[in-house]
């Protein structure tokens, strides 16, 4: 193999494996170490620089950044990355100071926003501070879109909603609330420089075709409407019985806000195995707590309404069955239908797009999907001022991701209001500082917590399952906290090795606790794998190759289960070795001056 | 701060077939200087004892005085061990082995520990062929003591003081032989592929096993005209051969051509194989092995690699005729069996 080139902004991104997996690269291992250090505010403006909702999605993020997390790999659970950015906001100071500037003086162009989700506030967080007006239509009476209109607040407060959606309206936004825009025309008629569209994927699918769908409606809900219908109060209540229908996170939403509402016997069907579920593990774990069985296996056949009521449902039960390609199919077991009872049915079967306000004419081209065609890089439309973002770009995602298509958008509407190329992608802001204090002292705590993870404190559910307004989960406390951040290995602090010092004394190698180090003959990448004195086998984890080394064999570190301890520099005695924090900045509009 | 080590070790790492994981094997954290060839040598003993799945606790590591003999704190923490008095190892390693010869004894010492204030022991132990490991960290001088040059540093070696050693030096291994030792190696810190298996052999030899192995002195006597440095070991270094140690109890998968392979059956079953290379010689002949020994020296050479071997040799407890039983299982009536045993071995001499 070639020297591994060190100098790609990507390589070292991409040993940190939390902030890699981030979908707006957040530097989690930076703002963690903060926490041990208790400087939470410095530790939530790290958050906010990059995914803008530190509060709202340290409770309810999916969290891609935890099945990355390196500690996974070593100890069975991750660190709580998620909980640990709630930490940060639950103990911050008064951070209004620290907001960026908006200029009064505007630079004269104009953009509409289409929808007050999470990707339209992140675009409008970015541009602000650049000088431009920006006009937001939501057809609800204040911006977050489904975090507010779906995500229950039990998982989600209003008041933290409303504090991190109010920093960016308050920098500025003309919000037009209660505005549902009914035509794409009535919009760029005004006018607008750019028009960025993150209506999200509004749409509940419903079983239309089931016998008895017609016939039961006033008991059959589409889910997502319900969960909207509740937060606005329409709905209060809801029957004894309740089945929900799906196996996401929307199934799981409904089902515990039935429970809440007055729905006593709840359960779950899903059509799958259950390893198969959409909804995140921890959701699921949430619901059956809340004493919510979950059926897997059971596709739904017909609603019974009796009397002009629904009796129930009959499902048919199945096994799943996988061909060669290992591709599943459901295969009815030739059981006779199972009849579940229930007063209410809840249909979480997924969620489409849909933009019957834009004009066939429009000049917007549309996929097969109904989704716009777009530069995946730019987020640009056919329409060349007309960018997409969130789940109206590629369909229903998560709102870390709606983050990053906001950052991304910006960055392009930027780029496109200035006339600059938009072929090319600004690079990231990188750096790279030593951590050596002095013998075998380092600016990071070196040692590695042995703890496993610990548990979010809840409040009883004899309580919350009363109130749907009352949190369920307390937050971890200052104390517990710390611990938590500790579990962190600062994936960010970098061995960085230079081999025309190493003099091959192999004390790197017998101290590093995991058998990262090795010194080989060079080969081929395969080859080098399985050579290691253990063999390399995660190939999603790059191998370091450095240059020759005096008797002509090479270095070769795993990257896979280093735990950053930084031992091996401890007791090099040459200084081949060093540990260098590496900060890697994705990318904004505010800061691309390339 | 730190110098502790994590607890994790790589998930991919199993247990060995007694049930042990590495970690079993491990021992506290180093205070040696950072590069001593020490520290590598305390590895190779960890992961060969490991790989021999030799329960830690049938384990006795006993050292002298000097930076190696304190490496018995790196490695086995949970063996038994005894941190004895300079050059006293082969003394301690003896009434130990005499109480229960049932335990692995691993002797560690330097070369200052063996070569000068320990010289009458080694050789003494040798000559009674005690069943035990005995290894030398060699770097040329009394690392512990501020780096003076050892018995064994060679003729117009400079170390970091900078005046060469005017002295001939001892070379141990030739000693070793010359005393009738059945297993004599040598290794280099800074190679753990050769270290390694001649460590998982001498585990299995009965009777003494010496393995000299060259370990730099990062401090002292890690100079580039020094005979001990990283640099000039690894430029003088000549094996009498690639090494492969085949314990008993692994079936042998590999085939080779015999014509390539030297193979030594161990007292256990255990087989050592030798590739053969062009300057082959029977390591089986004191004679030869004396002369290799030599002739390397004569070109400025150090020969590693498994220098002589006699599988079948007697060790102490043979050639005493010791009871069979170890001596600290035997109770008052095994030693005072009673007036009547000792009428009847009166009675012969009448
Ligand atoms: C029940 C449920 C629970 C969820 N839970 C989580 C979770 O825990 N964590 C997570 O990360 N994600 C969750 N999601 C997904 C997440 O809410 C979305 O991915 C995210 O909000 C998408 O953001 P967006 O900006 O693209 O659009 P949205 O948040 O959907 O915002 C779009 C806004 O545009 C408005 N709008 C639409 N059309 C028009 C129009 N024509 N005129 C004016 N306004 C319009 C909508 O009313 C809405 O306010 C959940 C989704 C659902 C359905
Ligand atoms: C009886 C006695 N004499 C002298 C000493 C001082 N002393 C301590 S270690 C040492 C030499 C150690 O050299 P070596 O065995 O080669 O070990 P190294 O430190 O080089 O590994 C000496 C002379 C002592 N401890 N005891
Ligand atoms: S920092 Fe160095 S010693 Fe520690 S695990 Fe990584 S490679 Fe090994
Ligand atoms: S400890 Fe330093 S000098 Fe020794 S092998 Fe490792 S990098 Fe090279
Ligand atoms: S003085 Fe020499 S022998 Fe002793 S620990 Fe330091 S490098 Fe090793
Ligand atoms: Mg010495």
């Amino acid at each position: 193999m070639k020297p591994t080139d060190i100098n790609h902004p990507e390589y070292f991104h991409k040993v940190i494996d939390c902030q890699y997996a981030c979908p707006a690269h957040t530097p989690v291992p930076e703002y963690i170490r903060l926490i041990t250090e208790e400087r939470y505010t410095e530790a939530y403006m790290i958050n906010w620089e990059s995914n803008v909702f530190p509060g709202i999605l340290g409770r309810v993020c999916d969290r891609p950044c935890e099945p990355a997390c390196r500690r996974g790999r070593i100890q069975k659970e991750a660190v709580a990355i998620c909980r640990l950015k709630r930490v940060t906001a639950d103990n911050k100071g008064d951070i209004t100071q620290l907001l960026p500037k908006v200029p009064k003086e505007k630079n004269g162009k104009k953009i509409a926003l289409i929808g007050g989700g999470p990707t339209s506030l992140t675009v409008a967080r970015d541009l602000l501070p650049l000088g431009y007006e920006i006009d937001l239509y939501d057809d609800q009476n204040k911006a977050g879109g489904f975090m507010r209109s779906q995500v229950p607040s039990f998982r989600l407060p209003e008041d933290i909603l409303d504090e991190e959606v109010g920093y960016i309206i308050n920098m500025g936004v003309n919000a037009i609330f209660n505005h549902r825009v009914e035509s794409l025309k009535e919009i760029t008629d005004k006018g607008y420089d750019a028009v960025f569209i993150a209506t999200g994927a509004p749409k509940g699918r419903d079983l239309a075709d089931l016998p008895g769908r017609q016939e039961g409606d006033n008991f059959i809900h589409i889910g997502i409407d319900w969960l909207a219908g509740v937060v606005f109060g329409h709905i209060t209540s809801i029957k004894k019985r309740v089945l929900v229908l799906g196996g996401g996170n929307t199934a799981m939403d409904c089902c515990r806000t039935s429970r809440r509402l007055g729905g006593e016997k709840v359960k779950v069907v899903v059509r799958s195995p259950k390893e198969e579920m959409k909804a995140s593990p921890w959701e699921i774990e949430d619901a059956i707590h809340e004493d919510i069985p979950i059926l897997d296996n059971h596709v739904p056949l017909e609603f019974v309404v009796e009397n002009g009521r629904l009796a129930g449902m009959h499902f048919d039960r199945v096994t799943p069955q996988y061909d060669e390609e290992g591709k599943r199919s459901l295969v009815s077991t030739g059981e006779p239908p199972l009849f579940m009872e229930c007063d209410e049915v809840l249909l979480a079967v997924g969620q489409q797009n849909a933009f019957p306000w834009i004009e066939e004419d429009s000049g917007i081209v549309f996929n097969k999907r109904g989704l716009p065609e777009l530069n995946p890089d730019t987020l640009q439309s056919s329409l060349p001022n007309i960018f997409f973002g969130g789940d109206a770009a590629f369909g229903p995602k998560n709102i870390i991701t709606a983050v990053a298509h906001g950052h991304q958008a910006a960055i392009s509407i930027h780029r496109f209001l200035q006339g600059r190329d938009m072929t090319s992608q600004p690079s990231p802001t990188t750096s790279l500082t030593t951590q050596k204090v002095g013998f075998n002292d380092w600016m990071y705590d070196n040692t590695v917590s042995s703890d496993f993870r610990f548990s979010v404190p809840t409040r009883d559910k004899t309580k919350t399952l009363k109130d749907r307004l009352l949190e369920v989960e307390l937050g971890f406390n200052r104390e517990v906290g710390k611990k938590e951040a500790y579990r962190c290995l600062n994936c960010d602090v970098q061995t960085i090795f230079d081999a025309s010092t190493c003099i091959e004394c192999d004390a790197c190698v017998d101290i590093c606790p995991t058998n990262c180090i090795n010194f080989i003959e060079n080969s081929d990448e395969l080859s080098l794998r399985k050579s290691l004195s253990i063999p390399a086998n995660n190939l999603e984890q790059s191998l370091y190759v450095s240059e020759p080394v005096k008797t002509g064999k090479v270095m070769v570190k795993d990257e896979n289960v280093c735990l950053h301890c930084g031992l091996c520099a401890e007791r090099c005695p040459t200084g081949s070795w060093e540990m260098l924090k590496y900060i890697y900045q994705s990318p904004k509009a505010y800061n691309d001056n390339e | 701060m730190s110098s502790s080590r994590p607890g994790f070790r790589h998930p991919d790492l199993a247990p060995n077939e007694a049930g042990y994981t590495i970690k079993d094997y491990e021992g506290g954290a180093s205070t040696l200087c950072a590069g001593c060839g020490h520290d590598s040598i305390s590895r190779a003993i960890v992961q060969a004892f490991f790989e021999s799945n030799v329960p830690p606790h049938q384990v006795a590591k006993i050292s002298g005085i000097g930076c190696s003999s304190k490496t018995p704190a790196y490695f086995l923490g949970k063996s038994h061990g005894f941190n004895s008095v300079h050059g006293r190892m082969p003394s301690i390693a003896t009434g130990a082995n005499m109480a229960n010869k049932d335990l692995v004894y691993l002797g560690v010492s330097g070369d200052g520990d063996t070569a000068s204030i320990g010289a009458g022991q080694f050789i003494h132990v040798i000559r009674r062929n005690l069943n035990m490991i005995y290894i030398i960290m060699n770097n040329g001088c009394y690392g512990l003591t501020k780096g003076q040059d050892s018995a064994t540093a060679d003729k117009g070696s400079i170390s970091r003081k900078g005046a060469p050693n005017l002295l001939e030096s001892i070379d141990l291994c030739e000693i070793a032989i010359q005393m009738g030792a059945s297993f004599v190696a040598r290794g280099f810190s800074g190679d753990k592929q050769q270290l390694i298996p001649l460590i998982k052999a001498a585990i299995r030899h009965k009777g003494t096993a010496v393995i000299d192995v060259i370990s730099p002195c990062v401090t002292f006597n890690n100079t580039p005209q020094s005979t001990k440095s990283y640099q000039w070991v690894r430029e003088h270094s000549e094996a009498t051969g690639t090494f492969d140690f085949i314990p008993l109890q692994q079936e042998i998968v590999a085939s080779y051509n015999p014509g390539e392979i030297a193979a030594i059956t161990l007292h256990d079953g255990s087989i050592i194989h030798l590739h053969k290379t062009a300057e082959d010689f029977d390591i089986t002949n004191r004679r030869k092995s004396l002369d290799a020994l030599e002739e390397a020296r004569e070109k400025h050479h150090i020969l590693t690699g498994a220098i002589y071997v006699k599988p079948d040799g007697q060790d102490t407890h043979d050639l005493l005729s010791i009871s069979d039983r170890k001596l600290n299982s035997l109770d008052k009536e095994d030693l005072c069996p009673g007036n009547s045993v000792l009428q009847d071995i009166n009675d012969q001499y009448r």
